[in-house]
């Protein structure tokens, strides 16, 4: 008896026939050079259509921001993935967990949650997770209701293709990724858009720019 | 099952499904308009996206051994079923190998396709639907009639009643004075799916994409459910068509920005989940790719027909389809209905059956479907393909009525002098019709045409013999 | 601006088309006075009877292919071919080549390749050809276009045809509403589906009427013929007249 992996793979070559060509070289679209300012510009516009709260700082009023979020979010308790810097957390009187095995009934009564980025998309208003140490696993970013997204200036890119560029990396080192565009929404019911569904409702994503 | 003509016939009567199905076809089809005017070089891409998957296609034998191989090196366990049944006993085996009785699901075409959740039922396993219009139709007892948004056919306030009736049944029931607003709707689904997230063991999923290269399946959404699906339960279950490889990551971007925009007319849609095998500490720990082929290497083998498969099931078609808009998703008697599913479905099941045989004429051939298509189907190409498939498949049989008619219009038009024949007949009816320029109701077969609309009564002079009049017989 | 200071073209012959020779012979007999009028010396060959999108859309491959074969061979010589008929000309220019490669006759492939080209749908002939917009025309009345789907999607005529009927004098052109949504008439579609071709010839009269016109253009007496029916059974008072009709019609000779 032949398995099915067997008979399968047969019948794709029988049904390609035997005058097969050799795989073409795939066109790819050319890579582009782009202005910073003009990209982080876009994102701010784009991110905020999706009904995300956007806001841009510096790095030394980063505490104060994050405070803020999660005080407008009026977020009593927000678990940090463990690589996350701790000084970002100084400005907030909750309390912080620290990400350690918590169970998927742990995330749920947990307020809120923040997490670093790898990528942002300018033309789409997309942030990339790639779940790296400043990003923690997927659950924690997922099961609260709160998600304040901390990305840098810098790893704005301005379309899908130099993100995906940017991320092959993580790919090779087989990370997930996670991509978001403002917060969980549904066009389920007379396709009118709902914000606010399973994931997170409220996402505050913050661009630091470096100090000058 | 019946024809479509006489499927489409209850969609037609139904004038609720009528009024929820136009506000919502057109509400997205303008909302794609607008964010697919927004990118210079959407043609580009559309050639690029249609270029990649017929790269796949052509190779498509090793790019699934690749991706076999990728998978398995990142922690992944890899199936192969060659049809619905061969599918549904490796995941009921898989699922009752973790002695469950329930899992979640994402939302996903092929699992719809194989009817995996009635094959787990039988077994007493509950599926759980988690994109909220999955739940609406498993809720509701009723059948999607959309790829992208399963219960269109249903507006706000029948939703509510679903959600008031059925929830306390299998779960956390709708709260009391839920009202037919989205809003409340949709957070009474957040409610009710919550504590079935939290303690799932298991989940099963499709993919949108697989890349061969690296092995990463891919899974678009937009509510979290998926995202909850994927990342929380110990096992997940992914059961993929085998024509949704993509060869490399740098492949996906183009995807990446075609399926978003023509789907839900969005830049991108909320979430996206990438993952590769299993990743330690994080997410399941066990994670099977079941690579389903049930027909898809029939149409494979067709050179024409092959381009269906490159279908990343956006749904654009639908949304713009005149004939889908008016008779709905039930009347294609199929998981995929409107063009892609009247060109899709009698290629994975044959044109043996009268609906399937049937699904290629529910068409006017109006185009509209390719100007959408993320990855230019020729939709209206193919159903004119398929309808000839159909025909051919008559011939040498007892001839039908119509193959004899046709037969007979295309021997009296092979020669111009019987042609002329034929119409000094039409010429002679219109004396005698007198004065008349429009006839009534005719009897059958007429009467398909004369049922609604007046037929209009032949001239007492054809062009041709207006022309002889005047210009002499030669064609000069 | 004549013909002959647009493109130099010797011979054009006229495709009628089986349709519009049987029963709607208005709109071949306009194209020949409209093109007379702008000094085409236009032919007719006797031996043309139908294009054969009937049988092929109906799958009726091997019933068609005859037909493109007389086709081929009646209006090979003429340099340019024109017809009243945006789906009569988009099935040859785009399902005569496939018909060829059916009939296993690389002859036929040839000759369709190097046809196909020279066969024009009305509005295309009179802007690209002849490059004109103006034709001299005149029709005094609330006017609507039904832009037909194998003219818009098919051969992709753009919008020559509402190009030509501004240029057209005392005439009240008013947009149709969602105007590229199908009829419904799609050939045999309108017998086989016969109640939802009629639904979608519903909401296309709906708009017509919302339009207030006293008369609906379109490029295509099939559509014309589906959509005029349901305006006809309705008495609504709108009259249905091919392009050609409008811009044949003259103070002298009206339409």
């Amino acid at each position: 008896m032949t398995s099915a992996r067997e008979e399968i793979l047969a019948r794709v070559t029988s049904a390609l026939g035997t005058d097969r060509q050799p795989p073409a070289d795939l066109p790819q679209r050319a890579r582009v050079t782009w202005d910073a300012g003009r990209t982080v510009d876009q994102f701010v516009e784009t991110t905020a259509d999706y009904r995300a709260i956007v806001e841009r700082t510096v790095v030394n009023s980063l505490p104060q921001h994050i405070a803020a979020a999660l005080a407008g979010a009026s977020a009593a308790s927000v678990i940090r993935p463990a690589g996350l810097d701790p000084s970002w957390l100084t400005g907030f009187p909750g309390t912080v967990l620290t990400d350690d095995h918590h169970t998927a009934y742990d995330l749920d009564s947990i307020d809120a949650v923040i997490t670093a980025a790898a990528v942002g998309i300018a033309a789409t208003g997309t942030v990339v997770l790639d779940h790296g140490p400043d990003q923690g696993r997927r659950a924690i970013s997922l099961v609260p209701d709160v998600h304040v997204c901390v990305i840098r200036a810098d790893q704005v890119v301005p379309d899908v293709p130099e993100a995906t560029a940017a991320l092959r990396e993580a790919i090779n080192e087989r990370r997930p990724l996670t991509w978001i565009s403002g917060p969980s929404a549904t066009s389920d019911i007379e396709l009118d858009r709902v914000e606010g569904v399973h994931g997170p409702r409220t996402l505050h994503v913050i661009i630091v720019d470096q100090d000058g | 099952m019946p024809k479509f003509p006489s499927m489409a016939r209850d969609g037609l009567a139904n004038t609720q499904q009528r009024r929820n199905l136009q506000h919502a076809t057109h509400t997205i089809r303008s909302k794609r308009a607008t964010v697919v005017d927004e990118v210079p070089d959407w043609e580009e891409l559309r050639v690029r996206g249609a270029a990649v998957k017929d790269q796949v296609l052509a190779h498509l034998d090793d790019y699934l051994v690749q991706l076999e191989a990728s998978l398995t090196a990142s922690g992944a366990t890899v199936h192969w079923a060659r049809d619905a049944d061969e599918a549904n006993r490796i995941v009921r085996d898989l699922v009752q190998a973790k002695e469950v009785d329930e899992l979640v699901k994402v939302k996903s075409m092929a699992t719809q396709e194989i009817e995996l959740n009635e094959a787990l039922e039988e077994v007493g396993i509950s599926a759980w639907e988690t994109d909220l219009a999955e739940l609406i139709v498993q809720l509701g007892h009723d059948r999607p009639s959309h790829i992208l948004v399963p219960a269109i056919h249903r507006n706000r306030s029948e939703i509510r009643d679903i959600f008031r009736e059925e929830m306390g049944a299998v779960g956390t029931p709708a709260p009391d004075g839920l009202t037919d607003e989205p809003t409340d709707l949709a957070e009474a689904a957040r409610r009710h799916l919550r504590e079935k997230f939290l303690r799932a063991k298991v989940a099963v999923s499709g993919a949108n994409f697989a890349v061969a290269d690296t092995g990463t399946l891919v899974v678009l959404e937009s509510e979290g459910n998926g995202r909850m699906c994927l990342t929380l339960p110990e096992t997940l279950i992914s059961v993929v068509g085998i024509e949704k490889v993509v060869p490399t990551w740098e492949d996906l971007d183009v995807f990446m920005q075609l399926l978003p925009r023509s789907s839900t007319g969005e830049r991108m849609n909320p979430y996206t989940s990438m993952w590769t095998g299993t990743t330690e500490g994080d997410g399941p720990q066990e994670v099977h790719v079941v690579l389903l082929d049930n027909g898809r290497t029939s149409v494979l083998a067709d050179e024409v027909g092959r381009q269906a498969l490159r279908c990343i099931r956006c749904s654009a078609c639908l949304n713009v389809c005149p004939v889908y808009e008016r008779a709905g998703g039930h009347a294609y008697g199929s998981v995929y209905p409107g063009p892609i599913g009247a060109i899709l479905t009698p290629q994975l099941r044959g044109t043996s059956s009268p609906l399937d045989q049937s699904l290629p004429y529910a068409s006017s051939l109006c185009g509209a479907c390719f100007d959408v298509c993320p990855v230019r189907i020729q939709i209206p190409e193919l159903l004119v393909h398929l309808r000839t498939q159909v025909v051919d498949e008559h011939r040498g049989g007892r001839p039908s009525a119509e193959g004899v008619a046709m037969r007979t219009a295309s021997w009296m038009f092979a020669d111009h002098r019987r042609y002329e024949k034929a119409q000094r007949a039409s010429t002679m009816s219109s004396k005698l019709l007198g004065e008349r320029t429009t006839l009534g109701r005719l009897p059958w077969p007429a009467s398909s045409w004369s049922g609604a609309r007046d037929a209009p009564a032949p001239p007492r002079e054809t062009f041709r013999q207006w022309w002889v009049r005047t210009h002499g017989s030669e064609s000069r | 601006m004549t013909a002959s200071s647009a493109v130099a073209v010797q011979r054009v012959a006229l495709f009628a088309t089986c349709f519009n020779d049987t029963m709607f012979p208005e709109a071949p007999k306009a194209t020949v006075r409209l093109l007379e009028r702008l000094g085409i010396s236009v032919e007719f060959p006797l031996e043309q009877t139908c294009c054969g999108q009937m049988f092929t859309n109906t799958g009726y491959a091997d019933e068609a292919i005859p037909l493109v074969r007389s086709f081929v061979k009646t209006f090979g010589p003429y340099d340019a071919i024109v017809a009243p008929s945006g789906s009569c000309v988009g099935s040859v220019r785009e399902q005569y080549a496939s018909l060829a490669t059916r009939a296993g006759d690389a002859g036929l492939s040839r000759d369709v390749d190097q046809l196909a080209p020279r066969v024009y749908e009305l509005s295309e002939f009179l802007v690209n050809v002849l490059g004109r917009t103006d034709v001299g025309a005149y029709f005094p009345h609330r006017t609507t276009y039904h832009p037909t789907c194998h003219s818009l999607r098919m051969l992709r005529v753009g919008d020559r045809p509402q190009q030509l009927l501004s240029a057209v004098r005392g005439i009240t052109l008013v947009d149709l509403p969602q105007a590229a949504e199908c009829c419904g008439f799609g050939g045999t579609f309108a017998m086989k589906n016969a109640d939802v071709s009629v639904a979608m010839g519903s909401d296309k009269v709906r708009h017509v009427r919302e339009t207030q016109a006293e008369v609906l253009v379109a490029g295509d007496n099939s559509c014309l013929a589906h959509i005029g029916g349901l305006l006809g059974r309705q008495r609504a008072g709108v009259r249905t007249l091919h392009l050609a009709e409008v811009l044949a019609s003259t103070e002298e000779d009206p339409a």
